[in-house]
């Protein structure tokens, strides 16, 4: 089917090992510690991050990354912030991707047939080839989600595209030039706009953030010490990382 | 007994109503409809150059998931995707080797094996049904109705996919004639519609709308029947606006097959999409007795 191949290890399997792997940045040659995310590897080379990387936990996409190990035929793709270095890795990171969004108000727009088709036309050249798919770190029906926006199911193109975070590697990767992300963010407010039935909840939520609930922490924030804050953030506890970080940040 | 069958996009878009009568008709003779999973585009257009390989991956996709799907047989509705489809078929059982190219491209799928016949709704509806059976479960005779048939292209070009004689069809005669209706021969039932000009040169697919039409009005047809989705549309869509490019002239209404048929085995008018035409076919058929 349309999986794509498991191919990076994910942090959660267990690594005990306390040695090295060989692997390449942009071309340089580095030993890093086994167990190391690629973003901890590529900070342990010495580089140091200005993009290409935000929540340190699979959420923000900032962190695309391209892979051949070896001399493998084939390219991967994946999170440096959730997969884990292995030898001879040759990496990349893809800070920014280049994918124009079409300017819409969603207040104008009614979840019909060919709303989708109308806003990023381009959708109608995809030839099938599954590309976008097997670049998808997330393990996205890609292809499915545009086919799906190309026959007017929103619901259905918003439904296989819920784990998208927008890093951008399938429309890097599209010989239609499709960009995918766009497209199924606009599924996915039209289905939540009109067709999903309203969220009470969020409703409640909206209002209290209306009535200012949370501006004292916000406020006690802002006039904090640089110092205080920065230590703060360094004691936070990031679920994705766990335990393995102990002792990386030194 | 279940069929599986691909729908393509317009029959979720534009020609639901084609769809909508196809599972309808197909149930009252004893047939369940049931959509395939997974299916991706057909590709819509098939590419005729040899080295172009990387148009033929949609279609085959498709007949992979079919596969997949422990069928070997799949019915398709749209002319559009018919034609697309036969046409991958066709190659990948000629070639062995484009076979194993594109196999190996789609190296995250299972080889496709060839197994699969494509047939068109109409096709499935004479040889497997049979026009015979078909008019014996008639309700509603489409009496006095008189039916211009219309093929386009995309049934019968190029030869090799084609589901009749490429040059003098005749299933959509006959189905005429099992319904009961009068059948109006005529020479432009095989020419283009105008195909997919319908985007840039609107007005060009706009008069072949209005010559075939024309010429089923000079002899007295009540309507057009068809089976393709873009072929309804141009000649729909597309001649009505030909009303306004011609003073006085009026284009005739356009019926799917499906459509006629499920009249006359007496379904529920409600659900056939008569109301999604550009030109209204309701009043002639009051005017015929076919719906009150
Ligand atoms: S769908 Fe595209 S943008 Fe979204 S996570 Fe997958 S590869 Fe990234
Ligand atoms: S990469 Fe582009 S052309 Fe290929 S399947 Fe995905 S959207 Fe379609
Ligand atoms: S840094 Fe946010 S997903 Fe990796």
């Amino acid at each position: 089917m349309t999986e794509t191949d498991v191919e990076c290890a994910k942090q959660d399997e267990p690594s005990q090992v306390t040695a090295t792997v060989e692997i390449f940045i942009m071309g340089k040659r580095y030993d890093v510690p086994i167990g190391f995310t690629i973003m901890k590897a590529i900070e342990f080379a010495g580089y140091q991050y200005i993009r290409s990387c935000g929540c340190r936990a699979g959420f923000c996409g900032a962190c695309a990354t391209v892979y051949r190990k070896g001399q493998e035929q084939k390219l991967h793709f994946a999170l440096a912030c959730q997969c884990l270095v292995e030898e001879g890795m040759y990496l990349v990171q893809i800070p920014f991707v280049p994918a124009n969004k079409a300017l819409y108000d969603i207040n104008d727009l009614a979840p019909e047939d060919n709303t989708i088709l109308t806003i990023y036309p381009e959708i109608a050249r995809c030839v099938s080839c599954n590309t976008c798919t097997k670049s998808c770190p997330q393990d996205i029906k890609v292809m499915m989600y545009i086919q799906n926006s190309l026959r007017g199911n929103i619901a259905k193109a918003a439904e296989l595209s819920f784990d998208c975070i927008q890093c951008g590697l399938c429309a890097m990767r599209c010989p239609a030039d499709i960009k995918h992300y766009h497209v199924s963010q606009l599924a996915r407010r039209l289905r939540g706009k009109y067709i999903d039935p309203e969220s009470k909840e969020l409703n409640a939520r909206l209002k209290e953030l209306e009535e200012g609930k949370y501006m004292d922490e916000v406020d006690e924030m802002m006039s904090m010490d640089r110092d205080i804050i920065l230590n703060l953030y360094k004691k936070r506890k990031i679920e994705a990382q766990g335990d393995l970080d102990e002792g990386a940040d030194a | 007994m279940d069929m599986l069958y691909y729908p393509g996009c317009t029959l979720k878009t534009s020609a639901k109503n084609l769809e909508a009568s196809a599972i309808a008709i197909a149930e009252k003779l004893g047939y369940k409809l049931v959509e395939m999973d997974d299916w991706n585009c057909c590709g819509v257009v098939a590419s005729l150059t040899s080295d172009d390989l990387m148009h033929h991956l949609a279609s085959l996709r498709n007949l992979i998931r079919v596969e997949e799907q422990g069928q070997d047989k799949v019915l398709v509705l749209c002319d559009m995707c018919y034609n697309t489809l036969k046409q991958t078929d066709i190659r990948m059982k000629a070639s062995q080797s484009d076979l194993d190219t594109l196999n190996s491209f789609m190296d995250e799928e299972s080889d496709y094996k060839n197994t699969v016949k494509i047939m068109h709704f109409l096709e499935f509806l004479r040889d497997e049904v049979g026009f015979a059976t078909l008019k014996k479960k008639v309700k509603k005779p489409l009496k006095g109705l008189r039916v211009m048939p219309y093929y386009g292209c995309m049934l019968l070009r190029p030869r090799e996919v084609a589901i009749d004689d490429a040059e003098d069809p005749r299933i959509l005669s006959d189905l005429i004639k099992a319904l009961g209706a009068k059948v109006v021969d005529n020479p432009y039932k095989i020419e283009c519609c105008g195909s997919y000009r319908t985007i840039d040169q609107k007005e060009l697919t706009s008069r072949r709308a209005k010559s075939i039409s024309s010429y089923a009005s000079t002899h007295d047809a009540d309507l057009i029947m068809l089976s393709c989705p873009l072929c309804q549309y141009n000649l729909d869509v597309r001649g009505k606006e030909a009303e306004s490019m011609y003073d006085g002239y009026s284009q005739l209404p356009t019926l799917y097959f499906t459509q006629l048929i499920a009249l006359a085995l007496g379904l529920d008018v409600e659900s056939l999409g008569l109301d999604s035409h550009a030109v209204d076919p309701a009043p002639i058929l009051r005017k015929r007795g076919v719906i009150d």
